[in-house]
């Protein structure tokens, strides 16, 4: 008896430590490592932390810090994606976020909402006129405040394999069409090769497609919030892709997995319709395939069109509590406009810069692309044809119903439209649950 | 009882020794523990209120919210199905792990088996593998292109109805070896004389194992059994490492990934909090359950 006692409170002991520990994690996390003095600012060096996850930052920075002793900023390395923009809000949440921060232009505005970074509009009016209008957009979110400095942006483009092309005698496709066509022709000259595959696991790369044939997921009129993930251009992009996969035309592996990585080191996959920072990913993934891909402009919808959309892209906000916030919004102009710094960030994190000056500036293409001199050119082209996009508040929510949704489209044959209506319905609950004016 | 109360009242020492002794320990159940559980318990009942936009600054508070996010947590359909999920996971993974376990501690124990050093380790050592180490190397012999399994045996090892029981084996594997250990401890408190004294009477070494060493291993059991029943319904590792892999594991596979999806992915710490109090409360229901059903059986007689 008095050992079922024991043992009973235990097990319960046990089972109630553990399930909590599980949502611990909620509870203050990450710390930045650097001290934030807040009472150091008239005395000695301002001290600044930054989280990013872009290559080779500190090597940029150190030239920030040589340049301004009175300003010193520390590089936090961080591991970058969604994980990252929760490791920021919940810091921001704790009360002790790093005062400069990556942010990615579809998290932005989840920051925004959360109160976590500051207005940066006094401190970035000289800078504004060095960024496009569909840039900047991103980080006004149409309001009258700035979020957060552009530091590059992912135009998407058409990346594929010139040789197997040659070899399967397919020509570049300009619209969509040709590209259902290409891929159909490929199947045929080898059942084991696949033009391309759709990802269920990476929204970005949808909304960018999505973006490309003029979907607007979000967007503010008046007081309001205006929600329209299942929009026309959506479904369309979704009808289209759900044909290609059910017919057996496209794969369906999901990109950066080993499945992936493989087809594209064994040239098993033709294609890829991914933005401009790709020649890092390819680099890493299929280092034998140097000089064997190309890149041209993203097949359009209607032929003679030229437009595109973003796929990532990031932008550096200051917290919305950092006690330095002069500092850090002037580290974060000189980071992302000073010529000597962009110059920095292409040679060493390989970014495709945001403010327009730098982007004419570039000149020599990638090295695993040393195969296409005009690189940047077309980069430039494919830039301008890029469509504005406005991200809502909780672009977290919507990207788990996109990868909910098409796992399951994938997995029991339902239509795509299913999941984007599916999307649409769980970011408009999510909204309204939190209380978000929304327009009909 | 009447011992340390004789002793006490012989030395007539004041009583702040003992308290001394624990006051660390009450410390860190307070700091890491009690707070924690209270601080969920205060956020489960509260939300956040957004006014406009959303935007502007002071547009979001945080507000009273009384029992809406449990409300919202127990009729949630995915939370129930992710329970049945992880219900059928965990039959596999209890009958499979601990009748593997119990089949080698018996073995080990048995003088017949010879190498019994080497087998216990090389049992023992999958444990020693980290969760997450475990199931990406698992994910990596599932994977179609990559797996040498699929060499022999034409199955997609993630497909929807085969990924339960991938997931299961990697449990299995990393588990076995602990509750074997465990089991084997147990086994070798038994006085050699019970044996001796089974076969001296004919008996076979079939027999001694389910006459005696079974019904002697029962309290063994029982703790494994509660331990692993705790474990498998926390599951969260072999899922959320393995979804990267394939599309048939939803973010609300298991209880758990629906805590972790609802705090970090699309930022709702209140629901989490709330869902995290219903999955303490089910698990405690189920490790009392399993206790008030075999408590007999297993102390019944002792």
């Amino acid at each position: 008896m008095r050992a079922t006692r024991l043992g009973a409170a235990l097990a319960a002991a046990l089972a109630a430590t553990l399930t909590l520990s599980g949502c611990g994690g909620g509870e203050p996390a990450g710390t930045p490592e650097a001290a934030r003095t807040q009472s150091q600012a008239p005395q000695g060096p301002v001290k600044l932390t930054y989280w990013t996850w872009a290559p080779n930052m500190d090597k940029v920075v150190e030239v920030w810090n040589k340049a301004h002793p009175d300003i010193q900023v520390t590089v936090s390395k961080q591991a970058g994606g969604d994980d990252a923009a929760a490791k920021f809000l919940t810091a921001a949440k704790a009360g002790n976020p790093p005062d400069l921060v990556q942010a990615e232009y579809q998290h932005l505005p989840s920051f925004v909402a959360a109160e976590a970074v500051a207005d940066l509009k006094a401190e970035t009016e000289t800078v504004k006129g060095e960024f496009g209008e569909g840039v900047w957009g991103l980080v006004t979110l149409g309001t009258d405040g700035v979020y957060a400095v552009p530091q590059d942006s992912g135009p998407m483009m058409l990346f594929y394999r010139q040789d197997l092309f040659d070899e399967y005698g397919i020509e570049v496709p300009k619209t969509w069409d040709e590209y259902a066509e290409a891929a159909r022709a490929v199947r045929k000259k080898d059942p084991k090769v696949y033009l391309g595959t759709f990802s269920s696991k990476d929204p970005g790369a949808f909304t960018g497609l999505a973006q490309q044939a003029g979907a607007q997921w979000w967007s503010i009129s008046g007081e309001a919030w205006k929600v329209d993930i299942a929009d026309a251009p959506t479904v369309k992009v979704a009808d289209y892709w759900d044909g290609l996969v059910k017919e057996g035309a496209i794969d369906d592996t999901p990109y950066f997995t080993p499945e992936w990585n493989k087809a594209l080191a064994d040239g098993k996959l033709l294609t890829w319709p991914s933005a401009i920072w790709a020649p890092g990913t390819l680099e890493s993934n299929a280092p034998k395939a140097e000089g064997k891909w190309a890149i041209a402009p993203m097949p359009q919808w209607n032929a003679g069109e030229n437009h595109t959309g973003f796929w990532g892209g990031s932008s550096v906000a200051v917290a919305a509590k950092s006690p330095n916030r002069a500092a850090a919004a002037r580290f974060a102009t000189w980071l992302n406009t000073d010529p000597e710094a962009v110059g920095a960030l292409v040679k060493e994190a390989a970014i495709y810069p945001a403010a327009t000056k730098a982007q004419t500036a570039l000149t020599e293409a990638p090295g695993y692309f040393a195969n296409q001199p005009d690189f940047w050119q077309q980069a430039a082209q494919a830039s301008a044809g890029a469509r504005g996009f406005t991200f809502g508040p909780n672009v977290g929510v919507t990207y788990n119903a996109f990868r909910d949704g098409f796992d399951k489209a994938l997995q029991d044959g339902s239509p795509f439209s299913g999941a984007v209506r599916a999307m649409h319905e769980a970011t408009v609950a999510d909204m309204r649950k939190s209380g978000f004016s929304l327009a009909s | 009882m009447t011992y340390s109360a004789k002793r006490r009242r012989a030395s007539r020492r004041p009583l702040l020794a003992p308290y001394l002794f624990l006051t660390p320990a009450i410390v860190l159940f307070v700091l890491f523990l009690a707070v924690p559980i209270g601080y969920t318990a205060y956020l489960a009942m509260r939300r956040t209120r957004v006014s406009g936009l959303g935007l502007g600054g002071g547009s979001r508070r945080e507000v009273f919210a009384g029992f809406d996010n449990f409300a919202a947590a127990i009729t949630d359909g995915e939370l129930w199905a992710g329970w049945l999920r992880v219900l059928g996971y965990g039959a596999i993974v209890l009958v499979v792990m601990l009748g593997l376990a119990l089949v080698f501690a018996l073995a080990l124990d048995s003088a017949r088996v010879r190498l019994a050093r080497f087998g216990r380790i090389a049992i023992f050592l999958p444990y020693a593998v980290p969760g997450v180490a475990a199931s990406l190397l698992w994910g990596f012999l599932y994977l179609p292109s990559l797996s040498p399994i699929r060499a022999v045996l034409d199955v997609d090892l993630l497909g929807a109805t085969t990924v339960t029981y991938s997931m299961a084996n990697v449990a299995v594997w990393g588990g076995t070896g602990f509750n074997m250990l465990v089991l084997y401890t147990a086994l070798r408190a038994v006085p050699r004389d019970y044996y001796e004294a089974a076969r001296l009477d004919g008996a076979t070494e079939t027999q001694i194992a389910l006459r005696i060493k079974i019904p002697l291993l029962m309290p063994a059991i029982i703790l494994t059994t509660v331990f692993s029943i705790i474990a498998t319904i926390q599951v969260f590792t072999e899922p959320t490492t393995l979804r990267p892999f394939t599309n048939t594991i939803s973010s609300t596979w298991s209880p758990l990934m629906k805590v972790y999806r609802d705090a970090f992915v699309t930022g709702d710490l209140y629901a989490a909090a709330a869902t995290s109090i219903v999955i303490a409360a089910v698990s405690f229901v189920l490790a009392f359950g399993f206790l008030r059903v075999v408590r007999d059986r297993a102390f019944g007689e002792g």
